[in-house]
C-alpha cells in the first residue's frame, strides 16, 4: 500500500505545479501519477498495487450500481398497493471467508447500504455474518448472491 | 442570488439530481409508514434516506461549481455512506436483542438459532473483554 501514499504524493505534486488544487486538478494528477507508477513498474517487482487498485474502483461502481438498482427496486414496492405481498422478509446467515476486521466491516456496512439487506450481526468467532433480508424467496440464492458479489470483491481488493 | 447556475444543461441535471433525492426520501417515510415491522422499516429510512440525502448534496455540489462547496458537499456524502450502514445495524441489532417480535410473516430467522445459544452482547467493547486470552 506504500504505492497509494506515492500516487496521492504524485497528484499533490501535480496539481501544485498546474497550481488547480481543485477536485480535477488532483484526479488528472492521481491518474497520471499511476501512469508514470506503472511505467516504472520494474523497480517493484512484489507490488500488486496495480491490480488492487483497478479493483478498488471495480468495487466502488459496483457498489453504486447495486445501491441504485435497490433503491428504484424498493422504491416501487413501498408505494406499491399492496406492499406486504410484494415482502420476503428472512433472517439467513451468510458464511464468511473474509477474514479481516476490516474486510468484515466493510462487507457488513455495504450490505447495510444496499436496500433490501441490512446485516445484523456477526458471530463471535467472525464466520458467520446475519442478515435480514427483505426479498429472499430463496435462500440459497440470496447466499451466492452476497458471496459471488460483494464478497468477493472485497476479498479480491484486501488479500 | 440567482436561481440558475447560467448553463442550461448543468440547470437540467441540478433539478434532475434533487427531485429524484426529494423522491427518495419521500420513499423513504412512506416506508417507514407502511412497512410491516421495525427491521423492514429500517431499510426504508436508512437507505432511501441516505440516497436522497446523497443525491440532494451532490446537486448542490454542481449547482455552485466551487472547489469549497464541492468538497462540503462530498465530505457530506463520504460520512454520510460512513454513519448510516453504521447506524441502521447498531438499531437493528439493539432492536432484535432486545426481543422486539419480527414481522409475522418472516420466512425464517437463523440468528433465532444462532442467539439461542450464545447471548448476544449489548455492551459497548464488551466483545473485546470476553476473547479467551
Amino acid at each position: 500500500m506504500n504505492l497509494l501514499l506515492w500516487n496521492v504524493l504524485l497528484a499533490l505534486i501535480w496539481a501544485f505545479i498546474m497550481s488547480d488544487v481543485t477536485a480535477r486538478g488532483l484526479a488528472v494528477g492521481f491518474v497520471i501519477g499511476y501512469l508514470v507508477l506503472l511505467f516504472s513498474r520494474p523497480l517493484f517487482p512484489e507490488t500488486r498495487y496495480f491490480s488492487k487498485l483497478f479493483r478498488a474502483v471495480a468495487l466502488a461502481v459496483f457498489f453504486v450500481v447495486e445501491l441504485l438498482k435497490s433503491s428504484v427496486r424498493v422504491a416501487i414496492d413501498v408505494l406499491h398497493p399492496d406492499v406486504e405481498r410484494r415482502m420476503e422478509a428472512a433472517v439467513f446467515s451468510v458464511p464468511l471467508d473474509v477474514k479481516s476486521d476490516l474486510g468484515i466491516s466493510l462487507l457488513a456496512n455495504l450490505i447495510s447500504l444496499t436496500p433490501g439487506t441490512l446485516s445484523l450481526d456477526v458471530s463471535e468467532d467472525r464466520s458467520t455474518l446475519f442478515i435480514h433480508g427483505m426479498y429472499v424467496d430463496d435462500v440459497e440464492a440470496a447466499r451466492r448472491e452476497i458471496k459471488e458479489g460483494f464478497e468477493r470483491r472485497i476479498m479480491e481488493v484486501f488479500q | 442570488m440567482t436561481t440558475s447556475t447560467g448553463h442550461p444543461i448543468l440547470d437540467i441535471i441540478v433539478v434532475a439530481l434533487a427531485l429524484t433525492g426529494a423522491f427518495f426520501m419521500i420513499v423513504a417515510s412512506v416506508g417507514v409508514l407502511r412497512l410491516p415491522d421495525l427491521l423492514l422499516r429500517m431499510h426504508a429510512a436508512t437507505k432511501a434516506g441516505a440516497l436522497g440525502t446523497g443525491l440532494v448534496l451532490v446537486a448542490v455540489a454542481v449547482y455552485f461549481g466551487e472547489v469549497g462547496m464541492t468538497t462540503r458537499a462530498l465530505a457530506g456524502v463520504a460520512f454520510l455512506i460512513l454513519t448510516a450502514p453504521v447506524a441502521a445495524h447498531v438499531i437493528g441489532r439493539a432492536s432484535y436483542a432486545s426481543g422486539v417480535k419480527l414481522w409475522k410473516e418472516t420466512r425464517r430467522d437463523e440468528l433465532a438459532e444462532y442467539y439461542s445459544t450464545h447471548s448476544p452482547t449489548l455492551v459497548p467493547g464488551s466483545e473485546v473483554r470476553q476473547d479467551p486470552s
